[in-house]
């Protein structure tokens, strides 16, 4: 079991608490460890960066602790805490009473997570209506009311449009406000800016990170873009592989990397401050999550890998400050980065 | 996918649907083609002074003339005036027999779409199970065990025509399914009722809206050849197919007493498949 850090930990607890999550991809060439043994904590008020390659699991990670993975996946161990209740065992009955009212999710391509058929006002208004029981009238005030609280101008006339007729970004502000339409306490982000332009990537991160300081949303966000979580997020987990691999505060992270996977996504980012002479790719491939490599599984990759890294699965170790990593020779990311400094 | 291409390709697309089904020629044709012929059996008290049963064996086997527009059959009675309430019954009859598979097997078939499983096995074999059988065969010997009437037509239509779609509906939300907007709405916490209804039955119930306009030729031809095996429209009531096996035993004298509605059946079928085909034209996505 992999716990992270005290001081990751929100005054009040945390509000979203997912303990040693296991899910398993039946697939025709063998079961995939998709997510394997991820812990994260969401403290109350406060977003949380989950970032990875293409693959690492991260969007089977928000999938299952909505209860809504593909049928061939499953939850094979662990527990979602939300306020302290286990959402895994619950029947969909159950979870129907908690998705949408406590916990929500934004999507990454907005055209494809709207019903072209049904006009974006009541397909804001739907949640309030099914889950806070309001009437036609008083759901579709509230939508308009979303509308114009996530920046869609013009909302009354709106109100009545189809999603084809909105752009990219304004269908990413509709998707924020079905989110918040029943005031969920958790919002989940499955890479809500992947699909947009980056001109609008800013504006709606600053919408986001402006509604949860307005109304205390928790924020789980899920993203392969670095700045983005810099950007948005206090806490970051870094994933690979299927497993958390570094946690800690995010300009901690960022400025003392303690993986030498997360220093290779820091490596490999374009970065505009420091315009770096070349972008350093991570070498190789991302590892077979059906026959995962032994050991460490990203010491394949690694270039400060020894003998020991291919024995066993490193655990997540706790460090000072908050933090935690799955590396067994951390340090060694710390002398690299002044190796760098030095030769500069 | 960007997207400033979908801002700007979204418009366009929606545009000449709404301004161009006029232009539809086959769409154009065929409503009017049925607009004429609806009006005709609607009007018809309007358009003939003779009651379709009113037999007058004075004038029996007459060709036509100015009393008698299309002539007069074996037992005197106005061509014509049969055709026009012939027409009355074969298309209200086809028009309602439409309804009940279409609602039928739109329901089975999402249930068997949406849920899949055992659900879906079951409701497909069952399927599989109608299909095995020739249309005809099934819809004559239903009617038959359950005596002729129009109330057996309904039923043997229903329980023959429900499985097209259910296959139709089947196959599109199996499709629709994997898209993003479900999962979205059962992230929400919406019902599988509502998802099935409010989100994805709109997405999906034109393409049976399409099937359903071809269904209604196959309708009105097995009610027609129903009357015409006596199992259909009971006599007196005026039908098609009862005119057309009346006016077989006249075949060599007489020929117009079954071509007339031979070709009034012709003229209705190419009416609703060219209203089908121009529905589908404008209706799928990607055509237009």
């Amino acid at each position: 079991m992999i716990g992270s850090g005290a001081a990751v930990l929100g005054e009040s607890g945390p509000v979203l608490d997912v303990r040693d999550l296991h899910v398993e991809i039946t697939t025709r060439r063998g079961v995939v460890k998709a997510v394997d043994g991820v812990s994260i904590d969401v403290p109350r008020g406060e977003a949380v960066g989950l970032v990875g390659e293409s693959g690492s699991g991260k969007s089977m990670t928000l999938r299952a602790i909505l209860g809504v993975l593909p049928p061939e996946a499953r939850v094979t161990a662990g527990q979602v805490l939300l306020d302290g209740t286990d959402m895994v065992p619950l029947p969909t009955s159950a979870l129907n009473r908690i998705r949408g009212p406590k916990l929500a999710m934004i999507f990454q391509e907005p055209m494809s997570a709207l019903n072209p058929v049904m006009r974006v006002g009541w397909q804001i208004a739907e949640g309030p209506r099914v889950h806070l029981g309001l009437s036609r009238s008083k759901a579709a005030e509230r939508a308009i009311e979303l509308m114009r609280r996530v920046g869609i101008p013009d909302s009354e006339r709106r109100f009545r449009a189809y999603p084809h007729e909105f752009s990219g970004g304004m269908r990413q502000r509709v998707m924020i406000a079905i989110a918040l339409s029943c005031d969920p306490e958790v919002i989940l982000c499955d890479e809500p800016t992947t699909a947009l332009d980056v001109t609008i990537q800013d504006q709606i991160l600053r919408l986001l990170a402006g509604l949860c300081r307005e109304s205390g949303v928790s924020l789980l966000f899920v993203t392969h873009d670095l700045p983005v979580v810099a950007e948005l997020c206090q806490h970051l987990a870094v994933m690979y592989g299927g497993q958390i691999v570094e946690q800690g505060p995010v300009a901690e992270v960022f400025a003392q990397p303690m993986h030498p996977y997360t220093l290779g996504l820091l490596r490999s980012a374009p970065d505009v401050e420091e315009v770096r002479s070349s972008l350093v790719p991570i070498p190789g491939s991302p590892p077979s999550l059906i026959t995962p490599p032994p050991g460490c599984r990203f010491h394949p990759r690694c270039g400060f890998a020894e003998a020991d890294c291919q024995v066993e699965p490193p655990p997540l170790r706790l460090l000072p400050g908050g933090r935690a990593t799955a590396c067994l020779h951390y340090e060694r990311c710390a002398e690299s980065l002044e190796a760098e400094e030095a030769a500069r | 996918m960007s997207a400033v291409s979908l801002i700007t390709v979204a418009p366009e697309h929606a545009q000449p649907r709404r301004a161009h089904w006029f232009k539809q020629a086959a769409l154009m044709s065929g409503l009017v083609i049925i607009a004429i012929v609806l009006f005709m059996v609607i009007a018809a008290p309007l358009l003939t002074s003779y009651n379709p049963d009113l037999q007058n064996l004075n004038v029996t086997l007459q060709g036509p003339s100015a009393h008698h527009l299309l002539g007069t059959d074996q037992l005197g009675r106005d061509t014509w005036s049969r055709l026009l309430y012939g027409g009355r019954v074969d298309l209200e009859v086809a028009f309602i027999a439409v309804l009940f598979p279409f609602i039928l097997g739109t329901v089975l078939g999402s249930v068997a779409g949406y849920f899949g499983g055992w659900v879906d096995l079951a409701i497909m074999r069952l399927v599989d199970i109608v299909v095995a059988f020739p249309f005809y065969v099934l819809i004559i010997a239903l009617v038959f065990v359950l005596g002729p009437g129009q109330r057996s037509i309904y039923i043997a239509i229903t329980v023959v025509g429900w499985v097209s779609y259910a296959r139709i509906i089947r196959g599109e939300i199996l499709v629709a399914k994997r898209q993003e907007y479900v999962l979205a709405a059962q992230s929400g916490g919406l019902s599988n009722l509502r998802i099935m209804g409010r989100h994805l039955l709109p997405n999906v119930i034109t393409q049976a809206i399409i099937y359903a306009m071809s269904d209604i030729v196959q309708d009105i031809l097995a009610i027609v050849t129903l009357s015409y095996l006596g199992l259909g429209i009971q006599p007196p009531q005026p039908d098609w197919g009862t005119m057309i096996a009346d006016g077989q035993n006249f075949l060599t004298t007489h020929w117009e007493l079954t071509t007339i509605p031979g070709v009034a059946v012709v003229i209705v079928g190419l009416g609703l498949s060219l209203i089908g085909d121009g529905l589908a034209d404008l209706l799928r996505p990607g055509e237009s």
